[in-house]
């Protein structure tokens, strides 16, 4: 049984004064990523069907190479950031909250990095 | 986690159904939710049939009529019956609301009538609204000056700013809105939820009040204010036509604009 006030209750650990930077970050992130996905989109389909070196042509052009990188990081920041926050909507056990954030968050570090590094290593290496 | 078993008080079984008074012409069904929990039974639809010729034209009058005349048992709360004390908010056809501003005549078929979503039950239509109210404590809802009013008067606003009040201090805090909103639902322990950051925003834009940086110090954490995701049930369901989503929105900008 508990004794805690109401008030108490409602006060908690208090603010972690912070947010304001997540909340901004995800509406940044979901900005870019309209004009980075169309581009993504429509250069993808534009590129159906062709062969490996012509692609890789396509990757060595420094326009190219850079809204790829943008495009991958930016996805997966917002990816990182959505999550959490439906991680922390719908997990109610702390335990298992702190390891689906830790865990969520590596697995998107590892598909972040081994992404760039593909289209750095294509772009560079062809 | 995810409970994905229920309580075993959580399945609402059929009742009982008063029958309507014979020689009854127009006759509303009122089905309406049943629980004591010192009885121990599971909740249950209690079917009331009202003839609407005998009944004042609001929800409420059907309630105070089922009460002076078929079930005194029936336990609800009301006082002002016009709108401003936010005692008779329920959910009434799907969409919390007052009972006692609620046409009866607003709802074609049967009125189904329940207690205010998501919320521990007292009994029958009384939710425990004592966490609510803490959060509405825990936001500091009165006047803090730095400055002393002059002697001989209040502080002064202009006209200007105290238009910024509008839309806000009509708030009755019926928890209408906040028990609508499903990021309140799993997460109030810590969300505030719309009501309570209606009455923070009412404050941190009120021209007299000195204590704005402290307020919006106070709401800057991922659960208190973030766990709104403009789902906008809140405006939606507010019976006094308010934009809670709104106020929640100025605070973020608020947030954004001091950074």
């Amino acid at each position: 049984m508990s004794m805690l006030t109401p008030f108490k209750r409602a006060s908690g650990l208090g603010t972690t004064n912070d947010g304001v930077h997540h909340w901004w970050m995800q509406r940044l992130t979901a900005v870019a990523l309209t004009p980075l996905t169309l581009w993504m989109v429509f250069a993808v389909a534009a590129h159906a069907g062709d062969d490996y070196a012509s692609v890789a042509a396509w990757f060595a052009q420094p326009m190219t190479t850079t809204l790829l990188t943008l495009f991958v990081f930016t996805t997966f920041l917002h990816a990182a950031q959505g999550l959490t926050v439906i991680i922390e909507d719908y997990l109610h056990h702390e335990g298992a909250k702190f390891a689906a954030l830790i865990g969520m968050k590596l697995v998107l570090v590892l598909l972040g990095v081994s992404s760039t590094l593909s289209i750095l290593r294509v772009a560079f290496a062809g | 986690m995810a409970e994905f078993t229920l309580p075993a008080n959580s399945v609402v079984k059929t009742g009982k159904t008063w029958a309507a008074p014979a020689g009854a012409t127009r006759v509303k069904n009122f089905r309406i939710y049943r629980y004591d929990p010192d009885s121990g039974e599971n909740p249950r639809w209690d079917t009331y049939q009202i003839d609407l010729d005998q009944c004042g034209p609001m929800v409420l009058d059907a309630l105070l009529k089922i009460k002076n005349e078929i079930d005194p048992s029936l336990t609800f709360r009301r006082s002002c019956r016009e709108g401003i004390c936010g005692s008779c908010s329920m959910n009434i056809g799907g969409t919390n609301t007052l009972a006692c501003i609620k046409a009866i005549d607003a709802f074609d078929g049967d009125v189904q009538i329940s207690p205010l979503p998501h919320m521990e039950v007292v009994k029958d239509l009384v939710p425990d609204l004592t966490h609510f109210y803490a959060q509405y404590a825990s936001i500091k809802p009165w006047m803090q000056t730095q400055t002393p009013a002059p002697p001989d008067r209040e502080h002064l606003q202009s006209p200007e700013d105290r238009k910024k009040l509008d839309g806000l201090y009509e708030c009755i805090l019926c928890a209408s809105c906040s028990t609508s909103c499903p990021s309140y639902w799993w997460n109030s322990d810590r969300y505030l939820g719309p009501a309570v950051l209606l009455q923070a925003y009412r404050w941190v834009v009120d021209s007299r009040d000195e204590a704005t940086g402290d307020r919006l110090d106070n709401l800057e954490d991922p659960f208190r204010l973030y766990r709104c995701h403009t789902i906008m049930n809140c405006t939606n369901t507010c019976p006094k036509g308010l934009n809670p989503a709104k106020a929640i929105a100025e605070l973020k900008k608020k947030m954004i604009e001091r950074r």
